[in-house]
């Protein structure tokens, strides 16, 4: 059968530009028959926003092009928006960021620990720009090869769950930033019990992890889920039992009060166990070494995420990622005092407009300089330290850790009734 | 070892228990498996605990022994280095003796210094690239990287000596091949001073480190006894306290003349399995140290005839590799080439204490008792 042989060396570059050329043609064709009539009639039927008083319309976006003047007050309006909140910043396309930039400060934090170089030649040899960014554009190759990865379903696999558990990592994770603030008043969702539904939104992964396994319909995966369980039952009581000490202190399960709490002592300084703990804790929520148990190479292949071949393994790192960079930004929230620090930025201006203040910009720089700095030391953990085993981690988190946790809860009440913290809320 | 192929009727692959009421899973490890090497491991587990492994070996057999019979002595040379490249000289060792007693010729001194000084540099080599994987098997990437980036010093050595980074071809029937180049001494002794400085950093972060100590200690425990009867070699025997070292029992070149110790450790686990090769990595660096200072001047290779060949005679000889006792039995009929030629692997005979100690271990457990046996698929394939 030498019909299929594939000509992949007659490579003509004319073909190569009449199928471009095809392509555009079809573009354009679509774009305006389909697209515009579409986008005229839309326009045509919605009412124009009013923003500060100003009636928003094509004509005046295409005006700021040429005098930006206009748009200043437009700018700040956009960015107090809910939508721009959610989709941008503080919300997913930062944690997006925040994790891609994880990623690369991983690959080349570990590779300096172990005398390596890590990511340096990507592009190199194709873009003259791309010497300055030291192997960053590994990171867009990596994502283009699980781009163009076929994915496989493995046959007996329950289908629904199998694809839906990466979406659902992500999306959970995505609702995890939603809590933390990350400067005054700039936060997604401020509600009162934000600390409660940081952790009825963590209680989302194991299951899901479990959901997946046992979706895949293979042995190795089957045993990660397994892993991944006994791994909840160990880390989630002293995880929960860590941050009671905050609350006590600060009085409230609200995010931004447990931060407002935090002047001028920092809970890192009254708390320190509860710290390390919460730290301990929130790597094996994040199944990194040491604790990356349901993931291990050596013994279970890649554990539950074995089948998962494509994006959908794609989602689920880009899903870790956002988890790191939100139990980072959690752990700062919580023992750092999140947002606060000696005043270092400026106030971001634009036409006589202020944007953002000085104030917020501060707290913006602050809380992202120590989130970087908690992640790296996540990241540091993995270089110096093997995988722990099950019974280990079993019999730690239970005989030892959950112990510390009540001594630390201890001292957060002696804290409280000797008055060296003021009682918050009222009590 | 016979393996019994479970039967699978069902129409879809995937995940089946056998036998539902006792819920035991059987799981193939290898020879596609991150942790397994070319190798297969048929694991019975019970939850988590392992109640039967069966070592399922000689997916890369390679009929070396038959190739032997086809060559001459010194045609044998390249391609019986092929089943362990990480201790080239270590496993042409024996086979060069061998032919030596067969064919009666005498060594010069020096060549028999620097044999050792290679076979030891190997050593060192080989332990290295092991101890790499032991770090990766347990999750700690940066002790894969670490011994990774530090054998090179080593294999710059043998390089200078041989030519050859990995795969030799030094040790010849009558000396060695050529004689060292002139800075050799020099630079060996500096770059050994610097690995023995390199080797300290490996306890502060792997040896000393807790976790990795709960995980080895009291893992995998081989008893003196039956690390005896069930015929372990090399550290895995010493590691559970038997002073047994072809070095020193059987002296072969000048191992009799220079000082040095043989590690043992009485614990019998996994981590003493992991620490009686860093320990003898320091003995193999005062082993070299020491016949870099006694080697005489002189001719390193006695010239033998085109086509050497034995009388009617049989030969036995067996060294200390890197990996325990490694024996060449060679019939020779009075041919140019040998009549039979019959490797004893040591990598082969761990197969027995492995099965023996997954038995009732944890399936966690399984990378550390797996890699500390010193196991090599390819070489004990042959």
């Amino acid at each position: 059968m030498v019909i299929a042989m594939a000509t992949v060396s007659e490579f003509k570059f004319s073909e190569f530009v009449k199928s471009v050329l095809w392509l555009l043609f079809w573009v354009i064709l679509i774009f305006s028959l389909i697209v515009l009539p579409i986008i005229f009639v839309i326009l045509f039927y919605i009412p124009e926003p009013v923003i500060n008083g100003v009636r928003i319309n094509p004509y005046l976006l295409l005006t700021m092009l040429t005098n930006p003047q206009i748009g200043a007050p437009l700018i700040k309006a956009t960015i107090e928006s809910t939508f721009f909140k959610i989709a941008v910043f503080p919300g997913f396309t930062f944690a997006a960021l925040f994790a891609t930039v994880l990623i690369y400060a991983e690959r080349k934090v570990l590779a300096k620990m172990q005398l390596r170089v890590g990511p340096y030649h990507a592009g190199r040899e194709a873009f003259w720009w791309a010497n300055s960014l030291g192997g960053f554009l590994q990171l867009i190759a990596d994502l283009l090869k699980l781009l163009g990865k076929e994915i496989i379903v493995p046959a007996g696999a329950d289908k629904p769950i199998f694809w839906a558990a990466p979406v659902v990592l992500v999306v959970a994770a995505a609702g995890l930033i939603a809590l933390i603030p990350v400067a005054p008043n700039w936060v997604i969702a401020d509600i009162d019990v934000g600390l409660l539904a940081v952790f009825a939104l963590l209680g989302f992964f194991p299951l899901t992890t479990l959901l997946a396994s046992y979706a895949s319909n293979s042995k190795y995966p089957f045993i990660g889920g397994l892993r991944a369980l006994y791994q909840l039952i160990s880390y989630e009581i002293p995880l929960i039992l860590s941050v009671l000490g905050v609350v006590i202190l600060a009085g409230t399960l609200n995010l931004t009060g447990i931060v407002n709490a935090q002047n001028p002592y920092w809970f890192i300084i009254l708390l320190p166990i509860g710290a390390v703990i919460f730290f301990i804790t929130a790597l094996a929520e994040l199944e990194r070494i040491p604790f990356d148990l349901p993931e291990a190479e050596s013994e279970i292949v890649a554990g539950w995420l074995t089948e998962y071949s494509g994006m959908a393994y794609g989602l689920i790192q880009l899903a870790n990622y956002i988890k790191m960079y939100a139990l980072s930004a959690l752990f700062v929230t919580l023992f750092l005092g999140g947002w606060m620090g000696p005043q270092i930025a400026s106030s971001i201006e634009f036409f006589d407009v202020t944007i953002i203040s000085a104030e917020e910009a501060n707290g913006v720089t602050w809380f992202a300089i120590k989130t970087f700095g908690i992640a790296l030391l996540m990241i540091m953990m993995r270089g110096i330290n093997p995988r722990i085993k099950i019974d280990i981690l079993l019999r730690t988190a239970w005989s030892k850790l959950i112990a510390i946790a009540f001594i630390n809860v201890f001292i957060a009440v002696a804290l409280l009734y000797l008055g060296v913290v003021p009682i918050a809320g009222g009590a | 070892m016979s393996i019994k192929h479970e039967d699978t009727n069902t129409s879809v692959p995937g995940f089946h228990m056998e036998g539902e009421d006792r819920g035991i899973l059987t799981l193939s490890v290898g020879p596609q498996h991150p942790g397994s090497g070319h190798f297969r491991l048929i694991v019975k587990v019970d939850g988590d605990i392992i109640v039967e492994a069966l070592p399922d070996p000689g997916y890369v057999h390679r009929g070396e022994e038959k190739m032997c019979e086809y060559r001459n002595y010194i045609q044998n040379i390249p391609h019986l280095e092929r089943p362990m490249i990480a201790d080239s000289c270590g496993i042409l060792y024996p086979y060069v003796l061998a032919v030596e007693e067969l064919i009666n010729i005498q060594v010069p001194e020096r060549a028999k210094y620097i044999r050792v000084i290679m076979a030891e540099i190997n050593r060192c080599i080989f332990e290295l690239y092991w101890l790499a994987i032991y770090g990766i098997f347990l999750g700690h990437s940066t002790m894969f990287m670490w011994p990774m980036a530090d054998r090179e010093l080593l294999i710059d050595l043998a390089e200078m000596a041989s030519g050859a980074r990995v795969t030799h071809a030094y040790f010849v029937p009558g000396g060695v091949r050529n004689d060292l180049p002139d800075n050799f001494v020099e630079k060996a002794v500096r770059h050994l001073k610097y690995f023995r400085s390199r080797l300290k950093e490996y306890k502060d972060i792997f040896y000393d480190n807790p976790l990795f100590q709960s995980r080895t200690i009291g893992v995998g425990v081989l008893r003196r006894e039956d690390a005896i009867n069930l015929g372990a070699t090399g550290p895995v025997l010493r590691a559970s306290g038997v002073e047994h070292d072809i070095r020193k029992v059987e002296p072969y070149d000048v191992y009799d003349e220079l000082d040095f110790k043989v590690i043992t450790m009485k614990e019998g686990d996994s981590y003493a399995r992991a620490y009686v090769p860093w320990l003898e990595m320091f003995e193999s660096v005062e082993i070299i140290l020491q016949a870099l200072e006694k080697m005489p001047n002189g001719p390193v290779r006695t010239k033998l005839g085109p086509n050497p060949k034995g009388g009617v005679a049989e030969v036995f000889k067996r060294v200390e590799a890197a990996r325990g006792e490694l024996a060449y039995y060679i019939v020779s009929d009075g041919n140019p080439k040998p009549y039979r030629v019959k490797l004893s692997v040591p990598s082969f005979r761990e197969l027995p204490v492995m099965a023996h100690l997954l038995k009732g271990a944890k399936l966690a457990d399984m990378p550390s008792i797996y890699w500390s046996m010193n196991y090599w698929p390819v070489e004990a394939d042959r």
